[in-house]
Order: C-alpha cells, then structure tokens, then sequence
C-alpha cells in the first residue's frame, strides 16, 4: 500500500512540476496545487498507512495509526489552500494590469 | 516563567490583528503601530538580557510532553536575532510613515508588516521543524501581500515569480520533513539531534540534509538559487525592500545554521563541503551582479547575496571561530541591510531615479545623507570599525585556520570588490556637479535619514562595542560546536 501511494505522490510530483514550467499562469497554479497534494499524500504515507485504527494512543489501545502526520497534513492543507487562494487573486490582477497571462511576456528590463 | 518565550511572537500577531480590524483610521493604525514596535523592542531585549543571563527559555505548547508537542526554544541565539529583527523594525516603521503613500498605508501595510514580524520572530524562536516550516509559511505569505502592495505593474510581473519559487521550496520542504519522520520519527529538533546519531542511516540522512540545504538556500538567496532575488526586492517600495533584505533572507540563513550545526554534522566530509563551495560561488557570483548595474537599488539589492556567501562560509568552516564569526555577520547584516536600503531610498527620492548615471551632486544639498551612506558603505565592505569587520575577521580567520586558504582569498577580494560597488554609488551619486533636473516639492529626504542614523548607531556599537558583545556570541558559537546545551534543555523535565 505505501508503495502505490508513494509512486502516485511521485506522479502528481511529475504532473505538478510540468505544469509548473509551463507559459500559461493558470496552468502554473495548477501545477502548484498538484504539487502540494502530492506532497500531502507524501505525508499520509511516511506514518504508515493502517487502516481501521484510532490515531490515539490511550491506556489499553495497543493498535493505533501515528497521529501527527495526519496533524502535520492538515496543517499543510490549509496553508496550500490559502496560498493558492492569493495566487488565483493575483494571477487574475497580473492578467489585468498586465494584459497578458503569458510568462514570456511577464519578463522585461524596464526598470534598468 | 516560560510563557515568556511566546511573547515576541504573540505581541506582533495581536497588534497586526487589531490594526487589521483599525483600517479605516490612519493615524491611530500610525500610533499604535509606533507605540508597539517600542513596546515589542523593550520586551525582547528585556527576555533576551534574562536568555543571556539565566540560559535559555523553553515554551512546551500546550503542556505536551517534549517530543510530542511544539517546543519554543529562546535560546541566546535566537534571543539576539529577534532583538536584531525589532530593531529593524522599529527603524521600517518610522521609515514607513515618511515614504509610503497613503494608499499604500491604508491597504493594509502595518497589519501585514506586523504578521512579518511575528513570522520571523516564530522562525528565530521555534524548536521543532514542521513548526519551522509553519513560521515560514507566516512570514512567506505576509511577504507575498507586502511585495504586491501598490499593484504596479512590475510589481504583479516580478511578485509572481517570486511566490511562484518560494511555494516550489515550501513544498520541497513538507516533503523533506516527512522523508525525515519516516527515517528518525520526530520533528522535533533537539530530539533529532539526538537520533540522527543513533539511527546509522548515513545515506538517506545526507540526501535529507541535502534536500533542506536546497530549501533553505532558495530562501536565503544561495548560488545557484538566488536568480529570484535581485529584481523581486527591488520593485516594492523602499521600506518592503529593507525589510526583506534585512529579515527574509537571513531566516532562511538562520534556518542553515540551526539546522547544519545541531542536526546534520555527522557527515561533515560531504554537507559541509558542499556548503563550502556554494559559499564560494555565491561570493563571486552576488558581487559580480553587484557590479554589473547602475541601479543603486539594484546594486544593494545584489549585495544580499555575497553576505549570505560569508555567513555560509562560516557555517562550511565549522569552526567556534568561524561560527562566531557568522552569527556577528548575522546581526550586523541584518542592520546594515535595512540601513542601507533606507538611504538608497532616500537618494532615488531625492534625485527621481534610481540610475547611477543620471545622478549626481546629492552631497552639496544633502550632507548628511551622504556621509551616513559613506559610513554604511565603509560598514558593509567591512571596514574598522564597524560591526562588518569583526564578523568577516572571524569568519576568515576561521576559514584560514582550518586550511582553506582559496576561500579565504575569495573572501578577501570579494570584500574589496564590495567596496567599490557601493562607494561607486558613493561617488557617481553623491560627488560631482549636481544634475538637478529634479522637482524640489517639500524635502523629499526629510524624516527618512533618522531610521538609517538609528540603525547605523547600533552598526558602530556592534564595531566599537565588540568586547561586549563577542562574549556572548563566543558562548553561542561554542554551544553550536558542542549542542548539548540546547539539547539538555530541550529534552529534560
């Protein structure tokens, strides 16, 4: 189980920097999402994946899942949902003030 | 007692959450904001005297057991950074009143200056490496409001790429804190000093160090990942320029040092070698950019770069010498960093560009700001005596000590070549006839010399005051070589 899990993060890994390196911005914060569930997935896997068992570890419980990967993705989860909220908002104003939403575009020496 | 180690955390996010609530009224958002930068100051130096004098102060978050829970570690070092970091920014907040625009003021600059603050100020302060990664997250994405405030648009054009790069490396940096839990089983940082000796897994643990190594250098500006830096923190206005160039890049800096001195040093033969080279390029590299333009933001801008080159050093040296000699270069660059943004600020003020070329004269109307700029220049080349020369004296000499003589020479040149790249500014823009081609509306300058005089008194202090200081910073340094210290107080009760 944890090796199908690892080799699907390594695919939304793969998928994410493509998108990445793509022009498009949209696609860019596509890829950016991808990415960070990827990494997501990533952390659900590195504490064992056992299903059926409570994460806590109580007097009595001997059978129980690691507790803090699932509390490190859920924090993970709402910082990449926030900042991928901010980047569609700023991607939309780039397009507007820019007029372009091509990163060939969005470079230049105009300040120099 | 131990609560008192949040405080630098808590006092920033509280002021930034009521300002945020306060939008609509300016001046009192302006006086609250100077009132508690004063109040944030005095409290940090007072915690940081008691760190100093009693060791260090440990926050167990909610009463969990150490592995379990998060750990605030205020330990002297990171006592020192958070004085250092409220010093600056005390100094961007007065800058602030004089140089920004209303409209910039009133969408939410203090709130959000205030979260950047408490997000270094957590950075410095935490003692667990998801929590780390938390506290970036903080700092990042008060940042990314900070660097498209205004909305121009190199702004939105340059700001993109810069979020764009830091959330590749965020994410880089959850992945690689996981691989490390998977391997060693904690995130805590003093508990992983303890295991990555025991566990006798040499190889993965060396690609995990290496993968945080690549985190924190895009964050701190490394070669061959400073790219993003030069044109990101040159587009904001001057006063988010500062506090970029004096806060971000050092937390990341910072994060190397902590991370490379308490955790990874069980291989030295490979992290620290490669630390070694990229210190040596980034050196070349950051001060061949800095020679390459004529504009002054941008010239100051590239000088971030050869600085966290010698901060790198040191930590590749690895030696009490040598480590020293990078937390003194810490604290006095994050001073002269800010101070010198403010005064190129006020020098494209006055003249109305930021080309080299088309300036001139400044020094016949503005004495004062030339000879500040005159002083900071000196400073940052790393002159006596000023606070630069002790850092880089320590740093080299460590770096000769231990036999690496190359990098020690790099060093050396890349200190001159620094020097001509500001006092080239020094003496196109201020020397000369006076091309005033420029509008005199009111005085331009007036009220943006006092912060960089401010923070220039402490750059003497730290120059002249070194027996004060270096003490304090040898314990550090020694307590890095050997992390028992932080690790015993971490670990015990």
């Amino acid at each position: 189980m944890e090796i199908i899990m690892s080799i699907l993060a390594g695919m939304l890994f793969t998928a994410g920097v493509y998108m990445i390196l793509q022009k498009q911005i949209l696609k860019i914060i596509i890829g950016t999402a991808l990415l960070s569930h990827g990494a997501h997935l990533f952390i659900i896997t590195m504490g064992k994946l056992n299903r059926g068992k409570p994460p806590i570890l109580s007097e009595g419980v001997t059978n129980y899942v690691d507790p803090l990967p699932q509390a490190l993705i859920l924090t993970s989860i709402v910082i990449s949902f926030g900042v991928t909220s901010f980047l569609l908002v700023l991607a939309y104003r780039t397009y507007q003030t820019n007029g372009t939403d091509n990163m060939e575009k969005l470079r230049g020496n105009e300040n120099e | 007692m131990s609560n008192l180690a949040i405080l630098p955390i808590l006092l920033p996010l509280l002021t930034g959450i009521i300002l945020v609530f306060l939008n609509k009224r300016l001046p009192l958002v302006r006086l609250i904001t100077r009132i508690m930068v004063l109040v944030n100051l005095a409290v940090v130096s007072i915690i940081a005297f008691n760190v100093i004098q009693n060791g260090t102060i440990v926050l167990k978050a909610g009463d969990w057991t150490v592995p379990y829970g998060i750990v605030l570690v205020a330990d002297p070092l990171a006592m020192l950074l958070v004085v250092t970091a409220n010093l600056i920014s005390v100094a961007c907040a007065f800058y602030a009143f004089k140089s920004l625009d209303e409209h910039r003021e009133r969408y939410y600059f203090y709130p959000l200056f205030q979260l950047l603050i408490a997000g270094v100020s957590g950075a410095f302060l935490t003692g667990d490496l998801f929590n780390l990664f938390v506290f970036f997250e903080v700092l990042l994405i008060a940042s990314y409001g900070l660097i498209v405030l205004g909305g121009t648009k190199e702004q939105f054009r340059e700001s993109f790429k810069y979020i764009i790069i830091n959330l590749f490396s965020s994410m880089l940096f959850v992945t690689t804190v996981s691989f490390l839990y998977a391997v060693v089983g904690t995130v805590n940082m003093a508990q992983l000093a303890e295991r990555v000796g025991e566990v006798q897994q040499d190889g993965v643990l060396t690609t995990i160090a290496i993968l945080l190594l690549i985190v924190f250098a895009t964050k701190g500006a490394l070669f061959p990942l400073y790219f993003w830096l030069p044109k990101s923190y040159t587009v904001p206005p001057t006063v988010i320029s500062a506090l970029f160039g004096a806060l971000l890049t050092k937390v990341g800096v910072y994060s190397i040092l902590r991370v490379f001195s308490l955790i990874f040093v069980y291989n030295l033969s490979v992290t620290h070698q490669i630390l070694l080279i990229l210190a040596g390029f980034t050196l070349v590299f950051g001060v061949i950019g800095a020679l390459s333009t004529n504009n002054v933001q941008l010239i100051i801008a590239y000088n971030i770069i050869p600085a966290v080159g010698y901060m790198i050093l040191g930590i590749g040296v690895f030696s009490a010498t040598a480590l020293a000699g990078t937390v003194y270069y810490l604290l006095h660059d994050m001073i002269i960093k800010a101070a010198l943004f403010f005064l190129v600020g006020a020098m494209v003020a006055y003249s109305g560009t930021s080309d080299l070329r088309k300036m001139g004269g400044i020094i016949k109307n503005q004495p004062l700001l030339g000879w500040l700029f005159f002083i900071a220049a000196l400073a940052l080349a790393g002159l006596p005596p000023f606070s630069g020369f002790i850092g880089k004296l320590l740093i080299l000499r460590g770096a000769f000590e231990e036999g690496h003589y190359v990098l020690g020479v790099i060093g050396l040149v890349t200190s001159l070549l620094i020097l001509l790249s500001v006092i080239r500014i020094f003496i196109n823009g201020f020397w000369g006839e006076p091309k005033s081609e420029y509008v005199s509306n009111g005085n331009p300058v007036q009220g943006k010399i006092l912060p960089a005089a401010f923070l220039l008194v402490f750059t003497v202090l730290l120059g002249l005051g070194a027996e004060f200081v270096y003490p304090t910073v040898q314990t550090i340094a020694d307590q890095m070589i050997d992390p028992i210290n932080y690790i015993d107080s971490v670990m015990k009760e």
